[in-house]
């Protein structure tokens, strides 16, 4: 797409304002959802009120704008199918703009899996609309009945058999009065002609071409580069700096100091010092070159051998009641026969390919960024925050984003930009590293879990408790917060799925020593690769094959209402009547995925099968897992098998792809060994030591079946990865037999 | 002053000689195809060709390169056509696509000198690119119905004369 940042949009309604563009949008979510229509001379009041936009220029080119962020996860492709399918747009005819940050839009934080389920109806509604005005424009200009003329692929039709296309409808249509929501008619699921198909996504030859703009692709305007080197402990300052060397470089222009951040980390520059260079080169090498003592400040004794063992100490005695039925602990405390187990995790980071980079220009009435963020409306705050402006003064280009997996919701490096831009007079792109992106993450929380149940003479589960405590994102926000919110407790603890007439759900506190963050499925990863581990655990101690116990665990069909068990839960902000707890889903995910992996067939000696399923983001995915361990200890993946339910889905063939790269995704948190303290700072540094998934850990074949559906759509980039690492540990100890608790799995087989 | 021939055109540079070529391609002459993803040449986001064979362009000084011929993507083919890049359209691999013109190149470089590999073959070369999308799965896939269209390529080219023709 040459067209990808509205500002070029910008400059095209300006000069065809003339000849009159048709533009339609909707009010903000919560608002009636009428189409408005108006002629764009300059910015018209509807044009202003609208968020977003379907634009019907006069040579019949429909410019749908993606107000969501672009991370591979074709959201601009789904945006664009919704709206065109409903207008009856020809798919050649169609160009995605990318939207600015703007509140107009309402959310725009592409994360949590909500893209889609947030706006499906309403971009449904603005493309029916737009073909609704289609058919009357024509049915004026005719002088027929509306009912005699239907709109298929950017023609009117009338029942005669005449036609008008959309491009010579776009001035008649200027005339109309927009239907009201009652007056439109959405399409039948039947007649979809994009939406639910595997079709080619927009970006995809440009991205071959390598044409893709992403956030250090930008070079209008050009930039000077800045590297900055941040206190490697978080809440650590400059004391001092020697920046002699690095003005001697050739190239460098000139070293500035960032202040460092007050109260609570929220989404602030960690301060240090950037070097500002004609070129990256020469800012790396200045920065090579510089010399800084630090104040490391009160988290100077982050290290996290001490930091496990607190948080196992933690979960080793009783904490604050989640969620609880029946009577667990007594049952478990006379129980002489349970099954006890502890899991912990470590941090990770999210490590998107890209790493983080943002371009600002500082006016004096207003700043302009170019960011690979997630979240454009975060950067604005920001932004406004580090210049001392009100939000509605910066302009946020979004551009694509080379990964974004939670770690480009935090727009620091956005404030980073504008910061130095504001300081120099210049236009500045921060260019991050890798080893900045590894060092100054806001890092998946560290965890540690302790589960006991005991069985009854038949082996199912009886009494159950867990107990979890991890550092919590809470900190990010509120200085020395310690307690998890709700809303990381609801990810896959307090929905535990196993029926049991005894459980008790408890969560401690764990005091945060660095920025914790979000990623891909937050604490839905840690929480169900203790439950999916446990309950395989329990099926062993039962004697019993994983997947038919994972099934009468978990119970029959019914939904499942946590709220009725003392336990807060607000169901990722979703009506419980559209999205319920569904058990009935949750088992066929399981039975599905089962018939495709053959479950139970015979495997030679050092195979192994494991399965995990849960339910994120409202949508349910089981995974089973092909390994083979070999006599010394060497594990291989041999292929993955997913079953997905997540209700109505725009792009089939994406959701494959997502599942397919959510479940490798996965991997990491099993293989990696993952992101680890001492003295406060970071001990890694690049892909060297912090180990991501390579095409030699993966499988090559991840089959993937969606279960059809009509219920809402719901999530599909995160809810692949929280089940591999439970499978795949599964897996391992159905061919070799040791069980794996603690993750990295790390030389676990080897001993 | 160091010379090299960049997708077919001479350039000439005077900077500094430690100055690794990814930062020169993309800085000097905004060929933003070739991605910065390590700086240490542990994920191959920045692989070029150097006389045809893939390399690490974010550890490789533009000293070393004097007198060679770098392909970076967007010199792969005109128009996208090349087998890789058709392989890549028709398994839709990619994902955010920010990994993808590295792994690319690496596929276009491994098929040139083996235009059949195995399975096992085809792991071992591209285990060197990191795709945190993880699009593996069908980036092999890819490789392998590009290795079909090449091979077939060679097998019928009138010009090849011996045993393959």
């Amino acid at each position: 797409m040459s067209q990808y940042f509205d500002l070029t949009r910008r400059g095209f309604l300006k000069s065809t304002a003339a000849t009159g563009a048709l533009i339609f949008g909707t009010y903000l979510a919560g608002g009636a959802p009428r189409v408005i229509a108006g002629v764009l001379a300059k910015p018209s009041e509807s044009a202003k009120t609208a968020n977003l936009f379907v634009a019907l220029r006069p040579d019949g080119i429909v410019e749908i704008t993606c107000h969501r962020s672009e991370m591979g996860q074709q959201i601009r492709t789904a945006i664009a199918q919704i709206v065109a399918d409903e207008m009856e747009a020809a798919w050649d005819k169609v160009v995605v703009i990318q939207g600015k940050g703007d509140a107009k839009y309402g959310d725009q934080n592409t994360d949590g899996s909500r893209s889609i389920r947030y706006n499906m109806q309403r971009l449904r509604e603005m493309g029916a609309s737009v073909r609704h005005l289609m058919r009357q424009a024509a049915a004026t200009r005719w002088n027929v009945p509306v009912d005699s003329c239907s709109a298929e692929q950017h023609v009117v039709t009338h029942s005669s058999g005449k036609t008008l296309t959309y491009a010579e409808l776009v001035n008649d249509a200027l005339s109309i009065t927009p239907p009201e929501l009652a007056q439109i008619t959405l399409k039948k699921r039947s007649e979809w002609r994009y939406i639910n198909t595997a079709m080619e996504h927009i970006d995809l030859k440009d991205i071959v071409m390598g044409k893709a703009t992403f956030a250090a692709d930008v070079f209008e305007p050009k930039a000077l580069i800045a590297v900055v080197v941040r206190p490697p402990v978080v809440g650590g300052k400059v004391k001092s700096f020697d920046a002699k060397a690095t003005k001697a470089i050739d190239g460098v222009i000139d070293v500035i100091e960032i202040p460092a951040p007050q109260g609570a980390p929220q989404f602030q520059p960690k301060g240090g010092i950037a070097i500002i260079a004609k070129n990256t080169w020469a800012a790396i090498k200045g920065r090579r070159a510089l010399s800084v003592t630090w104040d490391d400040g009160k988290n100077g004794d982050y290290n996290s051998e001490v930091f496990k063992a607190s948080l196992l100490a933690t979960v080793a005695s009783p904490q604050s009641s989640v969620r609880e039925i029946g009577d667990a602990a007594n049952i478990l405390a006379n129980s002489s026969d349970k099954l006890v187990a502890d899991y912990y995790a470590p941090h990770l980071a999210q490590a998107p390919m890209e790493p983080p980079c943002a371009t600002a220009i500082y006016y004096k009435d207003r700043v302009d960024v170019w960011a690979a963020t997630q979240n454009p409306q975060a950067d604005m705050a920001t932004v406004g925050a580090m210049v001392g402006m009100p939000k509605e003064q910066i302009n946020v280009h979004v551009t694509m984003l080379g990964g974004g997996f939670g770690r480009k919701s935090k727009p620091d490096f956005s404030a980073e930009a504008a910061y130095l831009a504001m300081k120099t007079g210049k236009a500045i792109r921060v260019q991050w590293t890798r080893e900045d992106d590894i060092q100054n993450s806001f890092y998946h929380a560290v965890s540690a879990q302790h589960i006991e149940a005991s069985l009854d003479k038949n082996g199912a589960i009886e009494a159950y408790l867990h107990r979890t405590a991890f550092t919590p994102i809470a900190s990010t926000f509120v200085e020395g917060a310690t307690a998890p919110l709700s809303l990381e407790l609801r990810l896959g603890f307090t929905d535990n799925p196993i029926n049991t007439p005894n459980m008790k759900l408890e969560s401690g506190e764990a005091p945060a020593k660095t920025r914790i963050g979000w990623m891909r499925s937050v604490s839905n990863v840690f929480h169900a690769f203790a439950v999916q581990s446990f309950i395989a655990e329990a099926a062993h101690k039962a004697g019993r094959d994983q997947k038919d116990y994972l099934l009468e665990t978990i119970g029959p069909n019914r939904i499942l209402d946590v709220t009725e068990e003392n336990a807060e839960y607000d169901n990722y902000g979703a009506d419980k009547a559209n999205y319920p707890l569904d058990i009935g889903k949750l088992r066929h995910v399981i039975e599905k995925v089962a018939d495709m992996s053959a479950w139970g067939r015979k495997l030679p000696k050092g195979r192994g099968l494991g399965i995990a399923a849960h339910r994120s983001f409202l949508t349910y995915v089981a995974t089973v897992v092909e390994v083979e361990v070999s006599d010394k200890g060497d594990l291989k993946i041999i292929k993955s098998w997913v079953s997905i339910d997540a209700g109505t889905v725009v792009n089939t063939d994406t959701v494959k792809n997502q599942v397919q790269g959510g479940s490798i995704y996965g991997i990491t948190a099993a293989l990696s060994e993952g992101i680890t303290f001492d003295k406060g700072k970071v001990q890694q540094s690049n892909f060297h030591d912090y180990r991501v998934p390579r095409m030699s850990d993966s499988p090559l074949e991840v089959e993937v079946e969606i279960i059809p559906s009509d219920a809402p759509p719901a999530g599909v980039g995160e809810p692949a990865t929280p089940v591999y690492a439970p499978a795949l540990c599964n897996a391992i100890f159905a061919a070799c037999g040791k069980r794996i608790r603690q993750l990295p799995i790390g030389d676990q087989l080897k001993a | 002053m160091i010379t090299f021939i960049v997708n077919g055109k001479t350039h000439e540079f005077s900077g500094d000689p430690t100055t690794p070529v990814l930062w020169y391609l993309r800085d000097e002459l905004q060929l933003t195809g070739s991605k910065f993803g390590c700086g240490m040449g542990q994920c191959g986001a920045c692989t070029v060709h150097i006389n045809g064979v893939a390399q690490r362009s974010c550890v490789l000084p533009v000293s070393a390169v004097s007198g060679s011929k770098i392909t970076t993507i967007e010199g792969l083919s005109e128009d996208g056509e090349h087998p890789v890049q058709q392989a890549w359209i028709e398994h839709k691999v990619p994902q955010c696509g920010y990994c993808q013109c590295g792994q690319m190149m690496q596929a276009a470089s491994l098929l040139a000198t083996n235009p059949t590999p195995t399975d096992d073959e085809i792991v071992q070369e591209m285990s060197g690119n990191i795709c945190r999308c993880g699009t593996y799965p069908r980036i092999h896939k890819a490789i392998k119905s590009a290795s079909k269209t090449l091979a077939a390529v060679q097998y019928y080219d009138p010009k090849v004369k011996g045993e393959q023709a």
